[in-house]
Formats: structure tokens, sequence, C-alpha cells
């Protein structure tokens, strides 16, 4: 391992034990009780004790945001689509996306509940969704819009059709942009998810374990789930980062 | 009538917001097989768009384009196309993007035969060992070689080349040009040359179309009159000047700025 190689571990391992030994002291000098702040070395305590109810609530909280996400993905892609290919679609749909968009989507979880009342997991999937694929289809609009005429010529020139155009110019083109539109979504559909297991009476999930933690002021297990929940939210983070890599790792500069 | 190309009297104008623009006007033009064509004008005076009407990605308001004795009326395989910005696909490799059009023209052939085709022309323009290279990692000069041999390689009967080398530095263009008589040399092809730089124009073509400003007519037409190959020290000879001298002129009378305008005034 070289030095620079080493500093890239050592350097953001050291930031980290920084801000736990302030945090730890901080709680110390303080001399508060655990049910009023918790410190570091509460959380592993809170965490071995309900280790098996971190671990469903993990998947559970998990795979919603997967599927919450991949629909995202696949409706955000298509109405990019759509408008990135068509103006008057463009025109059409956009200020009803930016006014959808604005809607804070804590008030749109109650009224999600009341209508699908009981439906949890539909009810998460559908909030992690609906917060998270308006990046993606603004990016894929925006990239199928901003290309070049001349990219378009070079193959229109020789008869092909507008698929293929889209197929082996356009769509390749875009995924730079749409991979970092999914950076911010995979974020978005998070919060979603969690946002739905804390304020509907849901029973499931990480956010619901941060919820009863919350109920019986065990500030520890409330700081464990949010531990939790920032290793989980890394995790997705680099699984996107993974497959940009794989998928748009020829837009990356080279260091020179 | 052995002419690869034939423009009969196009006239052709955009629609804007405020009316319709008309770009061009009772055009004519005609190239034979083999020839080199350059067309010249003031900018702006629709040469992209005579660009887009051969390649039939367009079509002319009036008048008629006739390609190989076939009306054009949709875009077809046999044409190739180079740009002043090269537009290579950057996450495909240098030899991957010279295939491109083989993949439209030709789905069928098998790669290893597009390759060996693709490698061909990337050897004529001494790009051998940069096959397997992104167009990121190559200069401006070698990207825009590269451009040109995805231009030719499904072998079209017509090479439209649409300013390519006016982003280039000047030594890098004088050695492109020399390649273009290379590639002529070796294979033959017919080409429409669009370019401001009338250097250029003497320098590669067999006739230098002027084209008058917006709406561009055909104005006035040059033959270059030299056989046998062109070293770069033609530009310096006393015909070359001489030629020179005439485009220029004709050149100002399209600007509306020409000697005979500002003796009327």
């Amino acid at each position: 391992m070289t030095t620079s190689e080493l500093q890239k571990v050592v350097s953001p391992v050291l930031a980290i034990l920084i801000f736990v030994a302030l945090w730890e002291f901080w709680v110390w000098y303080m001399g508060w009780p655990t049910y009023k702040m918790a410190a570091p070395s509460d959380l592993w305590p809170a965490f071995w004790e309900y280790r098996e109810l971190f671990a469903i609530n993990a998947w559970q909280t998990l795979w919603r945001t997967v599927v919450g996400l991949g629909l995202a993905v696949v409706v955000g892609t298509v109405l990019g689509m759509i408008m990135g290919l068509s103006r008057v679609m463009n025109d059409a749909l956009y200020p009803l996306l930016v006014g959808f968009n604005a809607i804070p989507k804590a008030t749109v979880v109650p009224v999600v509940a009341l209508v699908f009342i009981g439906q949890h997991d539909f009810n998460t999937i559908l909030i992690a969704f609906m917060i998270s694929f308006f990046p993606i289809s603004v990016s894929v609009a925006i990239g199928l819009s901003t290309l070049e005429p001349e990219y378009r010529d070079i193959l229109r020139s020789l008869g092909a059709s507008r698929f293929t155009v889209f197929w082996k110019i356009a769509l390749p083109k875009t995924l730079p942009e749409f991979f970092g539109a999914l950076k911010v979504a995979v974020t978005l559909a998070f919060i979603g998810t969690n946002l739905v297991e804390i304020v509907t009476p849901h029973g499931r999930g990480l956010g619901s374990l941060f919820d009863s933690g919350r109920i019986a002021s065990n500030y520890p297990l409330m700081f464990a789930v949010l531990i939790a929940l920032a290793l989980l939210g890394i995790l997705l983070y680099y699984i996107v980062v993974a497959l940009e890599r794989i998928f748009a790792g020829w837009a990356e500069r080279r260091p020179t | 009538m052995n002419n690869l190309i034939e423009i009969k009297g196009i006239t052709h104008a955009y629609k804007t917001a405020a009316g319709p623009l008309p770009v061009l006007d009772d055009l004519n033009l005609s190239i034979p097989e083999g020839g080199f064509c350059a067309v010249v004008g003031p900018s702006g005076c629709g040469k992209s768009t005579l660009t887009r009407l051969i390649a039939g990605l367009m079509f002319p308001d009036e008048g008629e384009v006739w390609l190989h004795g076939q009306r054009v009326r949709s875009p077809r395989s046999s044409v190739g196309m180079a740009f002043q910005n090269p537009v290579l696909l950057e996450w495909r490799t240098i030899l991957d993007n010279v295939i491109l059009p083989l993949e439209i023209v030709a789905p069928r052939m098998p790669k290893a035969k597009k390759e060996e085709r693709a490698r061909e022309l990337l050897a004529m323009v001494g790009l051998q060992d940069f096959a397997n290279k992104r167009p990121s990692e190559l200069s401006g000069g070698m990207r825009q070689r590269a451009s040109l041999c995805r231009s030719l390689v499904h072998k079209p009967d017509i090479l439209i080349l649409d300013e390519p080398f006016g982003a280039l530095d000047a030594f890098t263009r004088e050695d492109l040009w020399q390649l273009m008589h290379q590639l002529r040399a070796e294979e033959p092809f017919t080409a429409l040359l669009i370019t401001h730089d009338l250097r250029e124009s003497v320098y590669l073509a067999d006739q230098v179309v002027v084209l008058s400003g917006r709406p561009a007519t055909t104005q006035f037409v040059l033959d270059i009159d030299v056989s046998g190959p062109r070293p770069i020290d033609m530009l310096y000879s006393t015909q070359s000047v001489e030629w020179l001298a005439q485009l220029r002129e004709q050149i100002k009378i399209a600007q509306g700025r020409g000697g005979r305008k500002r003796a009327a005034a």
C-alpha cells in the first residue's frame, strides 16, 4: 500500500474517531443520563440487546426502499424519455411535475395512508417512489433534449431509425446524468421509506423501531437506529456508485 | 450526364415565428463522379442546409436533388458525413467509433470483417496504434482523423464534409488537407466540402462554388484545373494566387460589399 492509499483509508477513519470522541466527551462533560442524551458507548449495548429487531427491520426498510427506487427508475426514465423526445410533452408535463415535486411528501403520507388504508407495504413503496422519481425524469429529459444534432445526423443520414439513434447514441450519452440523478434519488427514496415508517402506525422497518425508542425515551436505541440508517444509506449509495462505474465508467476523468 | 450529384433549382425557406426565412433560392450544382466540390460563401448563407438536403435529412420546398440518377427522397446509406465537431462517442473505443456506420448499413457483416475494414482506414490516417483508445485520449487533429475514417468506412458514394477542419490549428489543418489527397488516391470518392477557408477550397477541390448571401444561390463557379499530385506549395503558385484573388472578390460581392456595389452607391 502506498502512502497516498494509506492516507485515503486513515484520514476518514481518523475523522470519524475524533467525531465520536468529541461526542462521548460532551455527554460525559454535561453529565447527561441516558434518558436525556446517549453517548457513543451506550449505542453498542442497545444495538446488541435488540439485534434481532435490527436485522428484521433493516431488511424491511431495505427492500421497500429498493422496490420504490426501482419503480422510480422505470417510471422516471419513461417520463424523461417522453419529455426529452417531444417538445410538446415537455411543455405540457413540466409544470405538473414541478408542482408535484414541490408538495412536501410528509403531507402526502397521511393522504396515502387513508386512501390505501392498511396497505403498509404498498404505501411505503408508493411514497419512496413519489419522492425519488423527479430527479431521474428531469435528468433523462435534459440529457435527451440537449443531444447535439450532429450526433443524430451521423446515424440518421445512413437511414437509421429513431429507435436506433436512441439506443446507440442518446441512451448511452445520457447515462452519466442518469447516474448523477440516481445518487440523489437513492437518498430520497430512503427518506421516503423512513418517513412512512415513522409517521404511520406501521410497526415495521427501522423507522418504527426508532419511533418505539422515542416513545420509551430510549435514547441509546434511537441513536443506534440512526447509526444503522446511516450505514444502510451508505450501502445503498455505494451500490449506485458501483453500478455507475460499470455502466458509465467512461465518463470518469482519468487522473493524468 | 455522368454527374453523381445533380442539384436542380432548389429553393428552401425555414418557418420561423416571424414568417418564412428563405435560405436557398434557385440553387444549382452538379458534381461529377469522383469530383471534389468546395462550397464557400458568407456565414449563415445556408451551406449547412445544403448538406442536410443532399443527405436526405431535409427536403427542399422546390427543386430536386438527384444522387446517382435517383431522386433523393429519404436518407440513404451511400452518404458519409463529417462535421466541424468530430462527434465521436466517448463510451466507444476509436475502433468501435469507426465501425458505427457499418452497424447500420451492414448489420450482418461479421464483427471481424468490420474491424478489419476499420483498421485498414485507421492505418491510412496513421491511427493504427490508437484503435483501442477512447476519444478523450486523442488530440483534436487525431479525433478529426478518426471522424474521417468513420465517414468513409462504409465506402459511401458521396462524402459530405461540413467544415471538418475549421476548428483545427493551421499546421494540423495542412496535414489533414494532404491526408485528404492521399485518401482520395487510395480510395476514390466524390466529395462536397463546405468551408470558410479559400486556401482550403483551392488546395482540395476541382471545383469551387461561391454562394451568394442569404437566400443563397450559385453566384460563381471556379474550376481548379490542376492535374497530378498537389504538393502544399501549390498554394503559392501564381495561378493559385490569382484564383484566390478571384474568389476573394466574389466573396466580397456575396457579402454585399463588393467593388461593383460600392461603385454604384
